[in-house]
């Protein structure tokens, strides 16, 4: 994209073509003899990691929009059906909903990078700003995707980004009214954010193309951020900085694939395996982890509209980084003071992030505030003083002369430090929060871990405890009788499966005579509800229908609080659903503790949040007889049940693991080949 | 991109009925997809809302401008957070009142913004007595 190139392809046909439309010659002068500066560091792979990314999100999207339906009332059962039935559908919803988040966590990086190595400066300032417009362009396909599931989370957060419209003076309510084309969001909401979605990617992809084109007209920028004088400071784009790049990508698949294969759940939030519900409020919103910085600013500012323009600003303001920061020298290497804010910025967007998913209330508000001013002061005070004085250390006056004289890594050193004492800060936050409730026990699962498989035997004594107490009152709509039969769960031949099936009576019809009709199950139907509708079962319990049981161990989590959930990263923890079910199902007591009333119709359980539970004690000993000799007790049965409620909110799990450690023996194997090639290329470059 | 006609169409006014709704107690209704909170009032909830200066309030309202006078037990209000939509829990809150739980909002007793994030008070929908026991909303 610079300039005319003089290649010439040898073979004629491609001449042909290439003298009409100059295609390759395009391509050949972009990516392959391109120079760019030889002391890159492997932070300058993050652009290819981006485009990677970009394209994956496309095409698993692409996929994933062949088999959703965009309709209030179907889309989260679309959601599901795509990930039971359509094959591979869990792999491709994983790699989609944990490829966003790596997005974002790349083009982090890839911003923080910029920012370090001052790669917004003079000439570069439209790359930048063409970069800041892809990261806004992110945020709102980002949100408009966690729209589409339509679970609780998806609708509140709706409603809640919608609204900040309304507080525009003025127009504030018609635009809104625009953007939900309703009263309220509901159906065309989900509409239109389905199509914005489709399209916004290819937008992104459009204007990548621009911040491509200005990266190849201005160069590279570099740490040293000296601009590369001769022929000795670069080396040809491809290979040198193709396995480069190759190597990149393929260290950030292995933890792209640690995700969707071990923790596809860790970065979403439980209340998005519940079915939307306009009438209830989940207690606690909270966006996608990668908008938090600035929902925690949104948040502190006390007034509606200061702070909605405050959360609009902080995104802004990255805009003029250019102006703000008229420092002559570019990389913050040779600033020893710019360094050091560097890093105590990164630390203030982190805090907020983990405020941002707090509760609004003491210390958290404060802090908020705190952090708040910090950011702007960060772009309006800091920066611009510093240049003026700031006195930065001498560049080298060539790459090539830097890479010489390599300086030490006392970056490294100073990060750690700032995390170190970032991790103090949080864990102090922690204390001052008020004891909360009773955690569930942590149990053994058969399914935890890397190589987890379900206890055959458990699965079909949790059926025997589902089918003779549970579904009393709770459904399990989005099994199937056939699903007993399927690989990786409990077991059954396809003849023992019709075998239940056949003694469920399921209603059909009309027949030719426009009757509705009862007939013996087949394996394709699934299991009835036990009400006619949702007002039927609300009516017969109180008020307030019991809960499908499909995605129960999904959609019920608790908090593991800092810095356990840290650990729980390393460790593969995705138990919480798990722990909260069996505890819940023991956690009944007779009499509610000295000086604790619950409301009449509720009963006392000491893990139930609020620990009013509308469900009476469903288990006693021995209710359900087992045929294994397994001890008929309370605690089996939890366990059991628990353990089949996992396989029903995840069928696939064995099969997800399964592959995970295929795929990462293979990406192991690759990301070594990829680093040998690559230290062969830059052999003699170094 | 503005409502269709059928939601419009939808959105026309519907009729509620009061008189299962005893004393201290409230109900819910849809209108328009928004959920619309109609409380019979209690006596001490009344006086509550009525003994506060309007003056030092933060979206100055007085509770006669807010409910139909007359049937003054009856407080109709749209059940939607001023902040950013969320659903307020009624009978919650230091107010005898709503609290929202999405960034602790607090309104009282007649629905009035009283602490918290939310720059107004619960709007009063549109609405009337038909009778003295079944009122229309739109
Ligand atoms: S939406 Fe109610 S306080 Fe924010």
């Amino acid at each position: 994209m610079s300039g005319p190139s003089d290649y010439q392809p040898s073979n004629p046909a491609l001449q042909w073509i290439e003298r009409r439309l100059p295609i390759m010659g395009l391509v050949h002068s972009s990516f392959v003899v391109y120079p760019t500066p030889r002391n890159l560091n492997y932070w300058w792979t993050f652009g290819a990691i981006l485009s990677f990314m970009l394209g994956m999100q496309i095409l698993t999207g692409v996929i994933l929009a062949m088999h959703y339906t965009p309709h209030a009332d179907l889309a989260f059962k679309s959601v599901e059906l795509l990930v039971r039935d359509v094959n591979y559908g869990w792999l491709l919803r994983n790699m989609h909903a944990c490829g966003a988040s790596m997005f974002f966590f790349a083009v982090y990086v890839h911003m923080l990078r910029g920012l370090y190595y001052g790669s917004y400066k003079e000439p570069r300032e439209v790359l930048w700003i063409l970069g800041v417009i892809i990261y806004l362009l992110m945020m709102a396909t980002g949100f408009m995707g966690y729209v589409l599931p339509w679970g609780q989370m998806s609708f509140w957060g709706a409603t809640v980004i919608t609204n900040l419209f309304s507080a525009i003076p003025y127009v504030g309510e018609s635009i809104v009214t625009l953007l939900w084309g309703g009263y309220s969001v509901g159906n065309p909401t989900l509409n239109r954010f389905f199509s914005l979605h489709y399209l916004l990617p290819f937008l992104i992809a459009g204007v990548v193309v621009l911040h491509v084109w200005a990266l190849h007209v201005a160069g590279q920028n570099n740490p040293d951020g000296v601009e590369p004088k001769s022929e000795k400071d670069t080396v040809p784009f491809t290979p040198h900085a193709t396995i480069k790049d190759g190597f990149g990508v393929a260290c950030f698949l292995l933890l792209y694939a640690w995700f969707i294969f071990y923790m596809p759940n860790y970065l979403g939030d439980a209340d998005n395996y519940i079915p939307a519900n306009p009438g209830v409020t989940p207690p606690h919103i909270v966006p996608e982890w990668y908008y938090l910085p600035f929902y925690a600013i949104l948040r502190s500012i006390p007034n509606k509209l200061a702070g909605v323009i405050g959360m609009f600003s902080a995104i802004i303001i990255l805009c003029f980084l250019p102006w703000l920061d008229a420092a002559k020298t570019r990389s913050s290497k040779y600033r020893p003071l710019a360094k050091q804010f560097f890093w105590i910025f990164v630390a203030v967007c982190i805090l907020l992030g983990y405020l941002g998913a707090q509760p609004p209330e003491g210390i958290y508000v404060i802090a908020g505030r705190v952090l708040t001013v910090c950011y702007f002061a960060y772009f309006l005070i800091v920066l611009p003083l510093l240049s003026r004085i700031e006195k930065p250390r001498p560049v080298p006056n060539s790459i090539s002369e830097a890479i010489l004289a390599k300086s030490g890594k006392a970056v490294a050193s100073i990060a750690v430090a700032l995390v170190a004492a970032g991790a103090l800060f949080v864990g102090t936050l922690q204390d001052a929060r008020a004891e909360g409730d009773l955690k569930p026990p942590s149990n053994k699962w058969s399914f935890s871990g890397p190589f987890g498989k379900f206890d055959r035997g458990s699965l079909q004594r949790g059926l025997k405890v589902y089918k003779e107490v549970c579904s009393n009152c709770h459904s399990l709509n989005y099994i199937a009788f056939r699903n007993l039969a399927d690989a990786g769960g409990p077991g059954y031949s396809v003849a023992q499966a019709a075998a239940f099936a056949a003694d469920y009576k399921i209603k059909d019809g009309p027949n030719d005579a426009g009757d509705m009709f009862e007939r013996p199950g087949r394996t394709a139907d699934y299991f009835p509800s036990p009400f006619a509708n949702e007002q039927a079962a609300a009516a017969a319990n109180g008020g307030k229908a019991p809960p499908d049981l499909s995605l129960i161990t999904k959609a019920r989590s608790y908090e593991r609080g800092f810095p356990q959930f840290i650990f729980d990263f390393f460790t593969q923890f995705q138990e919480q659903g798990p722990n909260y079910v069996d505890a819940i199902l023991q956690g009944f007591e007779e009499k509610p503790p000295e000086g604790v009333t619950v409301p009449e119709g509720t009963y006392y359980n000491k893990y139930f949040p609020g620990h009013a539970i509308k469900m009476p004690k469903p288990l006693s000993d021995g209710q359900v007889t087992y045929d294994d000799g397994s001890p008929a007790t309370v605690a089996q049965y939890a366990h059991d049940v628990t353990t089949f409620l996992m396989w029903t909110a995840e069928p696939h799990m064995e099969a997800r693991k399964r592959l995970g450690f295929q795929v990462f023996i293979f990406l192991i194997i690759f990301a070594f080949l990829m680093y040998f090639t690559k230290k062969k290329v830059w052999a003699d470059s170094h | 991109m503005n409502p269709d006609a059928s939601t419009i169409a939808a959105g026309a006014p519907i009729e509620v009925d009061l008189s299962p709704v005893a004393e201290g107690q409230d109900i819910k209704v849809f209108w328009r997809g928004k959920p619309i909170y109609i409380s019979h009032r209690t006596k001490k909830q009344i006086d509550e809302a009525r003994a506060v200066p309007v003056a030092s309030l933060p979206d100055p309202q007085s509770d006669e401008a807010r409910v139909k006078s007359g049937h003054d037990q009856w407080l109709v209000v749209i059940g939607i957070c001023t902040h950013l939509g969320c659903i307020p829990i009624a009978h919650e809150g230091n107010y005898d009142g709503f609290f929202c739980p999405c960034h602790g909002s607090q309104y009282d007793s007649s629905g009035r913004i009283r602490q918290g994030p939310a720059p107004a008070n619960l709007a009063v929908p549109p609405y009337t007595f038909v009778s003295d026991t079944k009122i229309q909303i739109g």
